[in-house]
């Protein structure tokens, strides 16, 4: 959908004239009580469930989570998938023209924060004719968005499902995400952000960037489990120092060189960069309680005991805050051992208490399972 | 002792729309009666993962922590009402969580099983630890690792200047209100800061 109202955008800039690239599943109900929103971590889309026709590979990034029959169920639930300006799945991003010189964005592409995307989802959802969200879901970077929906539009949000996600990026966090800018700025095909028009891709950086933050998505127990010290090939040491010679090099490299393949560098950018900035707390004093004042919401939280990177800490932190502000409020801290990553595998405790509090959504709105 | 006399008997102790926070609330079933029958609002929290899919079943509010690692996320007096019903006598910090019961509570309401009920007492005259309705596990696989008395736990309110506003026992779901220290297989305080 094209919005050509410009959105202003938090750093002062805006943007006119874009295209949000969105999915919807199951149906509006009559009295449009049944829509569910999604919201996207880094590198996932609009395309949230199911395989596109004749396209097996295809399925959804939650396919666990939503779909006919599903915890976040299709046949009940109107959900929206929506990709985030700035991303490469569809929506305007960096790779775009810019109408007012006819070239690439490039590194000209403003700065996005996850209030901004909150606000061209609103705008998406005002063009559907949805007013008020049964849920706003998300995992990550994705749960961020669902937390500033219930302050930016607190009459807007029944219900919030955040799931792995935290308050805000702490120091390490932010470290993680420099090494991967890093890694991409300094590729020397990256040209500054404009290398559309050099014919080139800056694969080394993404690739780069890629392992370490696929590092930090696992847990130390679950590599250890897949990889351990196995060697890829033979029984020995080959004394090579640029071989492949552990299976989880391989691993990485594999991950690294699929995601070089149909990510965007400058996207990579933009959105480390809206995880950074994410902090609601900072306009209230850094008081994540007074922050959560104004917000109206049911909330559930999830988190994953060796997800170290979104650490159950830190969902602790959101529950004291909505706590404190006699927020409705459930939370689970679900002991799966696949560290950030468990956020999108299929964990039976995890999918049946999301199915639970779907279901009472459901009952809620009125419309029968 | 999740029959519904008993729990009645203690949901009487809770005031009328009283803000309320369970611990140890097992399937959510005292809140959701609270919630219901006495227009109280509030949070369980419970530990074990099956009981928190069965809170978020019936609706209840549960948090999911482990109560040895304490009560730091809930603030002075942020309760009108704490409870810890069947929940004292699996705790490792028994004594650290009575005292944080009564910090983070107005008042403060716990239920367990007594020891000194007399078939107790009859069992341990016989020399063998008792083995009831109440207290359904033998020695070596109790979960009940804090095994008290009606008469032990005044002594530790006392020591921890807690003040007892009522105290009765529960036996056959019915309130023992005379030696309750030997009548009655469940002990029931309510008390608050002293």
């Amino acid at each position: 959908m094209t919005f050509d109202a410009p959105l202003q955008l938090r750093s002062g800039a805006s943007i006119a004239g874009y295209t949000l690239a969105y999915e919807t599943y199951g149906t509006l109900a009559a009295d449009r009580g049944n829509a569910v929103l999604i919201c996207h971590a880094l590198n996932a889309s609009h395309h949230v469930a199911g395989v596109y026709e004749g396209q097996p590979d295809s399925e959804g990034w939650w396919d666990t989570m939503i779909g006919p029959g599903k915890p976040v169920d299709t046949d009940r639930f109107f959900v929206i998938g929506v990709n985030n300006l700035g991303s490469c799945f569809g929506s305007t991003g960096p790779m775009h023209l810019d109408p007012q010189t006819g070239k690439a964005f490039g590194a000209s592409f403003p700065v996005v924060t996850v209030e901004d995307w909150v606000e061209a989802q609103a705008r998406l959802l005002d063009a559907l004719g949805i007013g008020q969200l049964a849920a706003v879901m998300g995992g990550s970077l994705g749960g961020m968005q669902a937390l500033s929906w219930t302050l930016q539009y607190p009459e807007r949000v029944r219900h919030a499902v955040v799931v792995a996600s935290a308050p805000n990026l702490t120091a390490e966090n932010i470290a993680f995400n420099e090494v991967a800018r890093r890694a991409i700025v300094t590729d020397p095909d990256f040209h500054g952000g404009d290398f559309y028009h050099h014919g080139v891709v800056p694969k080394r950086g993404l690739r780069i960037a890629r392992m370490v933050g696929h590092i930090t998505y696992l847990s130390d127990d679950v590599m250890n489990e897949k990889f351990g010290r196995q060697l890829r090939s033979g029984l020995d040491l080959k004394y090579t120092t640029q071989d492949i010679e552990f299976q989880i090099e391989s691993y990485l490299r594999y991950q690294g060189d699929k995601f070089a393949d149909y990510f965007d560098a400058n996207t990579y950018l933009l959105i480390t960069r809206a995880l950074d900035y994410f902090d609601p707390a900072r306009a209230h004093d850094g008081s994540l309680t007074k922050a959560f004042a104004a917000c109206r919401a049911k909330f559930l939280l999830v988190s994953f005991t060796t997800d170290w990177r979104f650490s159950p800490a830190r969902s602790r932190e959101l529950v004291k805050a909505l706590l404190d502000n006699r927020h409705d409020v459930s939370y689970a801290e679900i002991d799966a051992p696949h560290g950030h990553d468990a956020f999108l595998l299929e964990d039976p405790r995890y999918l049946a208490l999301v199915r639970s509090y779907f279901n009472r959504i459901g009952a809620e709105a009125g419309s029968q399972p | 002792m999740s029959d519904r006399t008993t729990m009645q008997s203690i949901a009487r102790l809770v005031p009328e729309g009283s803000r309320v926070l369970d611990l140890g609330c097992g399937d959510g079933a005292m809140l959701d009666y609270l919630q219901r029958e006495r227009g109280c609002s509030g949070y369980g929290v419970e530990l074990d993962d099956g009981n928190v899919l069965a809170c978020a079943k019936r609706g209840v509010n549960v948090i999911q922590l482990n109560l040895d690692e304490g009560l730091t996320m809930f603030d002075d007096s942020s309760f009108d009402v704490v409870l810890q019903v069947d929940t004292l006598q699996h705790l490792r910090n028994a004594e650290t969580m009575l005292v944080e019961t009564a910090r983070v509570g107005r008042i403060g309401i716990v239920a367990f099983p007594n020891f000194a009920h007399w078939p107790n007492r009859l069992a341990i005259l016989r020399g063998r630890m008792p083995v009831t309705k109440r207290l359904p596990y033998q020695w070596y696989d109790t979960p009940n690792i804090r095994v008290g008395t009606f008469k032990d736990f005044e002594v530790l309110a006392t020591k921890n200047r807690l003040a007892i506003l009522d105290a009765f026992g529960l036996q056959n779901g019915q309130e023992v209100r005379v030696l309750p220290n030997a009548r009655a297989s469940t002990a029931v305080f309510k008390f608050e800061r002293g």
